[in-house]
């Protein structure tokens, strides 16, 4: 099954990418942009179909490699 | 796909003229397949068989005793001594640079560094040759940055230096940016690997990346007109990835230390077909494919796409079949594919197999022989009349300031502080330390000294003064460090060539380059022609590109520009103020006009000789040619490079003497200005003392000074401020 | 004399440069690891050289800081051996654990490829003993990942213990917290930095102000 994995930098740590797609968004003219967040999303297709046991090997994968606990936190979402 | 009719009219889609159509008719005998006309029309495309250029470039200068390989190979090759050749070449990736800007750039740099390490060379540096429309445009500034980036993020993460370029702006390149690379490699000379396929059995083997239906037609799209509807190919064009290049690079070599490889070549512009067609068409041998055996990236790929995918990091080689499985386990070790996906045959014809059906099936011979070849009609341009007095509006130092922080002279150190350029460890004079970059060969004092140049301004006033310029500004760069220049590679862009003012720019082009080759000793041993270069009708300036390189036998003799204090300054050469199609003329009065100079080949080559003889002897602290924007210009470089400022003596002359671009000069500071007017009297050539460094303001022959200062401030403003 | 090892994995671009370096400061050529090796043997000096390792996909140095190797590594230093991890390797150790905090995006969000001037923070170690305490000497940098970060508890834990080894001095190129370029482990024999100091150890490139960091590692004793 498919199963989601959003990481994104996490809450206090500065994203430059963020604030420069933000500033980029102003400059074209899209108004009330408050913040901006980059991340990314890794989608995974897993032979695994119990959605429990999906969800705790994407954790797993997220926590060993896909993210890095010291600056980003992670999402699993099931598709 | 099956269904498709194969007529004149998509042949015409194809690229192909309805001439050309009825010549593949003749030679199959039937109507061809579609895989069989998407052949024709890639092999008989202008990118690939250079059929309005061909008859021109043949008139160039391709041999010297030091030329190991000339045209007609991956890249060139010359002898640097010491049993090491020198392998180089420049390639165009102008289209697919402006429809996107990161990835055009990127596969421009791995598709040139595959042409020499497919050669059997270790790639020891890139440079790149840019120009940029008018940067007041917001479509300007996005298409620099990504072709930066693009430049950086695959040169960086191979790990070959970027050392070095040029960078124009102009608005005849708004919709046609030139992104023109370079790769220079280093082979041992008994183990340079060349393409032509032999060995009857011989496995042909495909290794590298996975074939996806990236950039199908890329060849064929090279090869016409921009219109509006560009933006649409957008999904064709191709991505690269430097990691698997970088493994690429790593494997081959490895594998190249053993016998196994009986030919080699990259799959670039059109990829396994062009590859297997020259391979075999080389060899005089013929060559069977199995599709089924290629290793492919999406699913339902027809043989069509197969063979006309452009995805990158991909090679075709020809194999001893015993050597095949250790093959295999070197590719294996770099977790690259590796896949037999044929054999070499007897039959002189290309054989293309697909789920159990021929596909194609085409004599190689005719292909090759009967490729178009057009004797365009052109005209020639007429040499402009010259410039006459123009009146100096501003004076000296507001000159000055206002040419040095231009687009077209201002530091380029934004871009290079994007490009590693230090790794490998063996760069001496990094990007704008010298004339041209100077990379040591590791575990030699040996070092090869590299730059690319061209004057698009003079070659649209006056293509053959502008070629022989290009060609002579390049072996004066390369002189200017102290190395022997030996050999150029030249882009050759230009707009339609089935406009004939454009083909006469190109023609005008190739004669004065081949006369400059020709006085200089300085053959052309590798090349590439970029032509369509316009978009709705609007041809760029003509831009034949030439990149350089030469050899210094010590590379601790090796000369930079910049100014130390208590030096003498020396210009060598003639000035009469040449103003015609200056930059002074166009930044200062606004005017683009007038006779651009004219190079005396002979005094080049006199003065250059002059010059790099004295490097030799050590008697140079540093060295610039004089270029862009003239003498001022060339003396507030050197001292800018040493933050180091200079008094020129009070005189007379103004913007004509200062400003004028006259060509086979350079600024030569010195110990002591007299023993080197002596012996340039000896040697009867023009040389005058003009003052001397020091300080830190540039003291200007009119008795105003300026401090460096402001003169870095001016520099370096443009690109700062473009990109805050 | 130590014993070097330089590891490489796939998209290492600076195995040569560092082997260059460690030959002329330590007389020998350093021998070459693969990272699909299980075990370090007769390694004193583990060096994890820059590039883009694994194309520095996903997150730099994260799919390295996973091969089979690093877990030898992570053993020898365990055992209290020497690592030395420069640029990519930095981001290795850092991914793999071996050192605190993370390297993020340049501030500036460009690749930068340029000199910067590092402060010698400490030079009691087997890293500096050949440099000066608060000596500023000059070295390469090309990056675009080199922006240092840590928790404000991390990086009082390290100036704190004075793990930093080296600062930006002047200009901080690519933001880094506190600009630190380089830190210890806590029994500094592990010591991680982005800049490059083995490309800058022959007069002919430019100068010799990195040749004294492996000058220093040639007299460390195991």
């Amino acid at each position: 099954m498919k199963v989601n994995v959003t990481v994104m930098l996490k809450q206090g740590v500065l994203d430059p990418q963020g604030k420069a797609i933000a500033r980029a968004l102003h400059g074209l003219g899209f108004e009330g942009v408050e913040d901006v967040r980059a991340g990314k999303l890794i989608e995974l297709d897993l032979a695994e179909t119990n959605p429990d046991a999906a969800r705790a090997a994407a954790e797993a994968m997220a926590q060993k490699l896909l993210a890095n606990s010291v600056i980003e936190s992670f999402r699993v979402e099931l598709g | 796909m099956t269904h498709t009719i194969i007529d004149v009219a998509l042949a015409r889609q194809f690229g192909l003229s309805e001439a050309e159509y009825a010549k593949v008719l003749e030679i199959m005998g039937r109507v061809p397949s579609l895989t069989e006309l998407g052949i024709f029309s890639v092999m008989w495309s202008e990118h690939c068989s250079y059929k309005s250029s061909r008859v021109w470039l043949k008139t160039l200068p391709t041999t010297a005793p030091w030329v190991i390989h000339g045209p007609g190979e991956n890249a060139g090759v010359v002898d640097i001594g010491e049993g090491l050749a020198a392998i180089f070449k420049m390639e165009s990736h102008n289209h697919p640079s402006f429809i996107e800007p990161f990835q055009g750039a990127a596969t421009g740099v791995g598709g040139i560094l595959r042409d020499v390490f497919t050669m059997g060379a270790r790639p020891i540096a890139n440079m790149n040759a840019l120009r940029f429309g008018d940067p007041r445009l917001p479509v300007t500034k996005r298409v620099v940055d990504g072709v930066v980036r693009g430049i950086g993020g695959y040169g960086n993460c191979v790990g070959v230096p970027t050392v070095g370029g040029e960078t124009n702006f102009h608005p005849s390149y708004n919709g046609n940016p030139l992104v023109n690379a370079m790769t220079v490699g280093i082979a041992a000379q008994d183990r340079i690997f060349l393409s032509a396929a032999a060995g009857i059995g011989n496995p042909v083997v495909y290794v590298g990346s996975k074939t996806g239906r990236d950039g199908i037609h890329g060849a064929t799209m090279a090869s016409a007109e921009f219109g509006a509807d560009s933006e649409e190919k957008r999904p064709t064009v191709q991505v690269g990835d430097p990691f698997i290049e970088k493994l690429l690079i790593e494997a081959c070599l490895e594998l190249m230390a053993t016998d196994a490889i009986v030919a080699i070549q990259d799959m670039g512009a059109a990829g396994l077909t062009s590859s297997s067609v020259e391979m075999a068409g080389k060899g005089g041998v013929g060559i069977e494919l199995d599709l089924d055996a290629v290793p492919q990236r999406e699913t339902g790929m027809s043989a069509y796409e197969m063979m006309l995918s452009e995805s990158q990091e991909r090679m075709l080689m020809v194999l001893r079949p015993d050597r095949a499985d250790m093959a295999a386990a070197i590719f294996e070790k770099w977790d690259l594919d590796f896949a037999v996906i044929g054999h070499i045959t007897d039959t002189g014809r290309i054989i293309v197999r697909h789920q159990g059906r021929v596909e194609a099936d085409i004599a190689l011979d005719p292909l090759a022989e009967a490729a178009p070849l057009y004797h365009r009609p052109y005209e020639l341009t007429p040499r402009p009349a010259p410039l006459g007095a123009v009146p100096d509006p501003v004076g000296l130092g507001p000159a000055l300031l206002t040419l040095i922080g231009s687009p077209d002279l201002c530091s380029r150190a934004w871009i290079w502080d994007q490009y590693d350029a230090t790794v490998g460890g063996q760069t001496v004079k990094r990007p704008g330390a010298a004339d041209a970059a100077i990379v040591r060969i590791e575990g030699s004092q040996r070092a090869l000294a590299m730059t690319t140049d061209c004057t698009p301004r003079y070659c649209l006033a006056d293509p053959e003064a502008g070629g022989a310029q290009a060609v002579a500004e390049a072996w004066r760069n390369i002189t200017a460090t102290g190395a022997k220049p030996l050999a150029i590679t030249d882009n050759m862009n230009f707009g339609n060539p089935e406009k004939p003012v454009v083909m006469g720019q190109f023609v005008g082009a190739i004669k004065g380059m081949s006369a400059a080759c020709r006085a200089l000793d300085f053959p052309v041993v590798s090349g590439n022609v970029s032509l369509y270069n316009e978009t709705e009708g609007q041809s760029i300036l003509p831009t034949p590109a030439i990149g350089a390189i030469g050899v210094i036998e010590d590379a601790a003799r090796a000369v930079g520009l910049a100014l130390q204090p208590g030096l003498d300054l020396v210009v060598i050469g003639a000035t009469t103020g040449e103003l015609g199609q200056s930059l002074w003329l166009r930044e200062v009065c606004g005017r683009q006009d007038g006779a651009p100079p004219l190079v005396d080949l002979a005094a080049e080559r006199r003065h250059g000789d002059f010059v790099r003889r004295l490097i030799e002897q050590g008697k140079i602290a540093a060295c610039h040619d004089v270029a862009d924007g003239g003498l001022l210009v060339a003396v507030a470089e050197m001292a800018l490079a040493g933050m180091t400022g200079a008094h020129l003596f009070p005189s007379a002359e103004g913007a004509k003497f200062w400003f004028g671009e006259d060509q086979s000069r350079y600024v030569l500071a010195v110990p002591h200005a007299a023993p080197v007017l002596a012996e340039a009297a000896q040697a009867g050539i023009p040389a005058a003392h003009i003052g001397s460094a020091g300080s830190s303001r540039l003291t200007l022959p009119d008795g105003n000074s300026i401090s460096l200062n402001e003169i870095k401030a001016s520099h370096e403003a443009f690109f700062a401020e473009w990109f805050a | 004399m130590l014993r070097a090892g330089i590891v490489m994995f796939p998209g290492i671009n600076r195995e040569r440069d560092i082997a260059i370096a460690l030959t002329r400061s330590f007389g020998q050529k350093p021998v070459m690891l693969w990272h699909k090796d299980p075990s370090i043997e007769g390694i004193d000096l583990v060096v994890v050289p820059g590039g883009f390792s694994f194309g520095d996909y996903l997150r730099c140095g994260a799919m390295a800081a996973q091969s089979p190797i690093m877990r030898a590594v992570a053993a020898h230093a365990a055992r209290g051996g020497y690592v030395l991890g420069v640029c990519n390797g930095f981001q290795i150790l850092t991914e793999a654990g071996l050192l605190p905090g993370a390297l993020l995006r340049n501030a500036g969000l460009r690749f930068l490829s340029m000199d910067c001037q590092l402060k010698v923070a400490r030079a009691d170690t087997a890293f500096t003993s050949h440099y000066q305490q608060n000596e500023v000497f000059r070295a390469p940098l090309a990056h675009g990942d080199g922006n240092y970060t840590a928790s404000p508890d991390v990086l009082d834990r390290l100036e704190g213990e004075n793990l930093v080894a080296f600062r930006y001095e002047g200009e901080n190129p690519n933001g880094s917290a506190r600009a630190i370029a380089g830190i210890y482990s806590p029994n500094l024999r592990v010591m991680g930095l982005m800049p490059h100091p083995e490309n800058l150890v022959d007069p002919l490139m430019g100068g010799t102000d990195g040749k004294a960091l492996f000058d220093s590692l040639a007299a460390a004793s195991t």
